[in-house]
Order: C-alpha cells, then structure tokens, then sequence
C-alpha cells in the first residue's frame, strides 16, 4: 500500500493553520476516506461534515488542491499523490472549525424568493394540466442537492463578499426552477434585477464547472434568466410598448 | 479583509491552491482574441485587396460603396465622406460583427477572465477589491445584445449569397460567369456555415425564439425553434472560436490571393 501526504485546514473563527497528516491509501479511496482514517488514526478532533457518501446530502463540500468538490465523490486515483493533497473548507462561508463552514446564509437567502404560485386551478376537481415538455425544462434544476459548491467557486460571494446584494448561482437556478415553470404566475424578475443582483454574474461559468449533478448552472438557469430582466428593465423597445399599452 | 457580508478574507492576486495550470486558458484566449482585434482592424483598414474574382472578404461585406464588382452602390466611397478621413468601407460593416461579439455572453465570460481577471479563472484570487458587475455603465450595455443579433442575422444571409456568388467566375474571354469551384469558394462556404452555426446558436435568439416562454408547447413553433437554437447553443463556445478564426482566416485568404501571394486553385 502507498502512502500519501494530505495537507488539511485545522482552525476555527480566530485563525489555523494546515495540519499535514500521512496515511495509506489503497485502490477506490476517495478524499472523504482518507479524511476520515486522518480523524480514526491520528486527528481525532478534526471537524468534518458529511452523511450520505453517495453524492447526494451536499455535505461534503470542500476544496481539494484548491478546487470546490464533494470529498466523497472526488477519487484519489484522479489526484497527484506524489505531492501532498490540500483540503480546506470552502471559502464563500464563515468557516466554523476544521472543514466545516457555517452555510446557514443560503437557506435565509432562499426565504427572500417569491413562492412558487399557480394559476388557478384547470380543472373543477381543482387539479391541473401541464405538458410534460413544457416542465421538462425545469427537471435539470431540481437536480440541485443544496452541496453549495457553485456558491463557494462563485467569484462575487468568494472573493467580493457581496452576500447582501446577490443571492449566487445555487439560488438562481431555484429561482429558474420557479419562474419558468410552466404553472407558476409569480413575477421575480425586478427582485432579480435589484435585490437578487443578476447583473452581478459575469458568466464565467464556474458554477457549471463544479456543480457535480451537471446542472448547466449559467447557460439554462443564469442567462435566461437575465434575459427574462432584460425583456422588463432594460430593452427599450419592450419597455415603450409596454407603456403604450398601460402596462 | 473585505467590508463584506462575512468579512471573509481575500485571497491575493493569482493566490489560488489549484495545482493545475489554470492559467494556460485564460492566456490562450488573449493571445487569439488579442491578434483577431490586431488583424481585424489592420485589415479592416487596408481598403484594399479585399476582393479577388468573384470572392469578396467577409469583413467587406456588404460592401456598400467600393471599387469591386460586389458593391451595392455604384460609388467608391460616399460623396459626404470627409475628404481628410481614413476610409475603408469595412467600416459599414466591421461595427456590427464587432459589437454582436463584445456583447455576447459566452465571450464576455471569457474576455472578463482573459483581459480582466475578473476573475483571472475559477478559484483563483483577483487583483481588484471592487466589483460591480454589469450593473453600472458601460458594462450594463451589454443588456442590449439583442440589438446587435438583428444585422447578425442579416449579415449570415448576405455571406451565404456571397458564397453562393463564389461559385461564379467570369469566362475572361468571353466574359460570361460560368460555374466553378475554387478552394476559395469552400473557406467562403464554410466562413458563412461557421457565422451561420455561431450566430443561430445565440443565447438572445433563444430567448427570443421561445425561451421566454413558460408554456412553449402552446406555440409549438416556436418549440421547435427553441429547440434547433438549444441544440447550436450547447456548443455556442465551440462555435464562437471556430468562426472567429475562420472569418479571419477568410479575409487573409482573399487578401493574399489578391495581392497575387497565394494562388486560388481552381477544382471544378
Ligand atoms: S457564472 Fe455567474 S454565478 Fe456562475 S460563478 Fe460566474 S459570476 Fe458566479
Ligand atoms: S447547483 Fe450544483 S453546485 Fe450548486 S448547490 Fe446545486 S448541486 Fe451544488
Ligand atoms: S457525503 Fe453526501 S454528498 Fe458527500
Ligand atoms: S450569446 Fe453569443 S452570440 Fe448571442
């Protein structure tokens, strides 16, 4: 069995420093085993958060050789051992201990988007009907398991802090899930265009990059949806006929 | 420190734990949008030599006013254009390509990260503390791309006849066209399919077309449409640098042939 060298974040609130820890790792180990034989063997106060091992709680998150990933999905097969591997937590959130960051923002963030509300009812047994190709196109968001990743990589809440004016690509692609969905009559698109902040997203894309359900973050969620607010703010023409009709 | 939300702590310019050579990406796109801009406006300038038999340069086209057999006007320049200004008549053209261009949203990703560092690429530190997005001027200009898809759509239209037209070259003794295929014929061919695949694959387009729509199975044309532009749209990137390149290896290849460097060779 090889032995591999990890360097992991120890701290809390007041500061750290990266513990550098060796152990043996062995053929199928992902990150989040060799995290937890650090803990069994020799760090038995390291804080992390994780539950299902499968991919699907999204508690996992942390950078790995400083890209946001799922420890428990990340195989250390596909990482460089021959130098030691870095783990610190994310980044875009207040750090509790070790790997652990305290994520509780997006879930106060996500009670500021409107509710899902639909029309009224089609039938008189008060059901609807819905074209399965018009909900289709929501199915991609639901995908989301809230891991957060796309938040942490996502360059205005990582490195400009701007948690008050913009609620970051996890929340877009809930608000997509919301606005275009096909018996949804709410209106988002001034929250997205002032409180939400859209125009804060300048489409790098690196959302996409790291969201492990391959939802396409920026191309199906982020950029219709800027372009639904440009349709009500900013496209002059809409705007006058809109005016000329009383709107 | 930042005085954000958190008061998390910034990391440094190009301060990243990523071991890959993620600068490679953001570096490779300057230097090839970098010598397109530096090519585009020279030969954009030039004025010349931007036709040769029936292929015209697609940054000449269409070519309002000019000297060749393509222009629409019968006029080199128009009569109201200072006598003591540069004039080219790439520049009725080159201002709609350039600005559908700078504002599409696959290039704006990727000129914030090349030209900007904005950031430098994913989870590598900025050198600016400030950011405000394309909320204030001039970046919420870029709003307006829709604008700058109507002349796109028309241009692919005119350079599909202009390749159509490349397949028409005059008899020198008798002077009737007759049909022919030259290897130019093909770079203009394929110069409109790439514009036509990258303009058609347009993200506005497909908000336009359907996407704008909740219940798009009521409109089922418009389905169809959102469709075809979602399906160019998945590889709009793609799409973005191939045409780039060609339409800028298309006027370097009628440029030279003009100026007698390369030969055309005739295949049909
Ligand atoms: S595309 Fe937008 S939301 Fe996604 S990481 Fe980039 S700036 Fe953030
Ligand atoms: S969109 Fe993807 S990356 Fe973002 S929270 Fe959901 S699953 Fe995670
Ligand atoms: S432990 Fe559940 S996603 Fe990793
Ligand atoms: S989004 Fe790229 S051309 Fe419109």
């Amino acid at each position: 069995m090889a032995t591999a060298t990890f360097k992991i974040w120890r701290g809390d609130t007041e500061g750290g420093e990266y513990g550098e820890y060796q152990t043996e790792v062995s053929e199928g180990m992902v990150v989040l085993d060799a995290v937890h034989q650090i803990q069994a063997e020799r760090a038995h106060d390291l804080a992390v958060r994780w539950n299902c091992k499968a991919g699907k709680c999204g508690s996992c998150s942390a950078e790995v050789n400083g890209m946001p990933k799922l420890m428990c999905m990340t195989r250390l097969s596909d990482i460089n051992l021959n130098e030691p591997v870095t783990i610190q937590p994310v980044k875009a959130f207040p750090i509790i201990r070790d790997l652990v960051c305290d994520v509780s923002w997006n879930f106060r963030a996500k009670k500021k988007i409107k509710p899902f509300k639909p029309r009224e009812a089609d039938a008189a047994d008060g059901t609807w009907r819905m074209a399965q190709e018009d909900v289709d196109r929501v199915q991609e968001f639901r995908k989301c398991i809230e891991c957060f990743l796309c938040q942490d990589v996502c360059h205005v809440l990582r490195d400009h802090d701007l948690h008050e004016q913009f609620i970051g690509p996890r929340l877009f692609v809930y608000t997509a899930a919301l606005e275009m969905h096909p018996l949804d009559e709410e209106d988002r698109t001034g929250d997205l265009a002032a409180e939400f902040g859209v125009g804060y997203c300048n489409i790098t894309k690196c959302c996409t990059k790291v969201c492990p359900e391959d939802i396409t973050i920026t191309d199906n969620a982020i950029i219709p949806l800027k372009e639904r607010v440009v349709d009500t703010h900013y496209d002059p023409i809409r705007m006058l006929v809109r005016k000329l009709r009383g709107g | 420190m930042s005085n954000g939300a958190f008061a998390l702590k910034r990391a440094g310019f190009g301060v990243t734990a990523r071991r890959d050579a993620w600068w490679i990406q953001p570096l490779v796109t300057f230097a090839v949008f970098s010598a397109f801009i530096v090519y585009s406006t020279w030969a954009g300038m030039q004025g010349e030599y931007y036709h040769f038999g029936p292929y015209l340069s697609p940054f000449y086209s269409p070519e309002l006013f000019g000297e060749s057999p393509h222009r629409w006007i019968d006029a080199v320049k128009p009569t109201w254009w200072p006598a003591w200004m540069l004039w080219s008549p790439a520049f009725f053209v080159v201002p709609f390509p350039i600005g559908f261009r700078l504002t599409c949203y696959y290039y704006r990703g990727a000129y914030y990260k090349a030209f900007w560092a904005d950031p430098p690429n994913c989870a590598v530190g900025e050198p600016r503390k400030g950011y405000l997005g394309e909320n204030a001027f001039p970046l919420i200009l870029q709003n307006l791309h829709r604008y700058f898809l109507i002349p796109a759509l028309a241009l692919i239209a005119i350079l599909a006849y202009d390749a159509w037209v490349a397949l028409w070259f005059k008899n020198a003794t008798t002077g009737v066209y007759e049909f022919g295929l030259g290897v130019g014929s093909i770079v203009l061919a394929l110069n409109a399919f790439l514009l036509g695949g990258y303009t058609l694959g347009c993200h506005s387009l497909r908000h336009l077309v359907g996407g704008g729509l909740d219940r798009m199975s009521e409109s089922p044309a418009r389905m169809v449409s959102w469709r075809c532009v979602s399906c160019l749209n998945n590889r709009h990137m793609r799409w973005a640098w191939f045409s780039l390149v060609w339409v800028g290896f298309t006027d370097l290849y009628v440029r030279l042939c003009a100026m007698g460097i390369w030969t055309d060779w005739r295949i049909i």
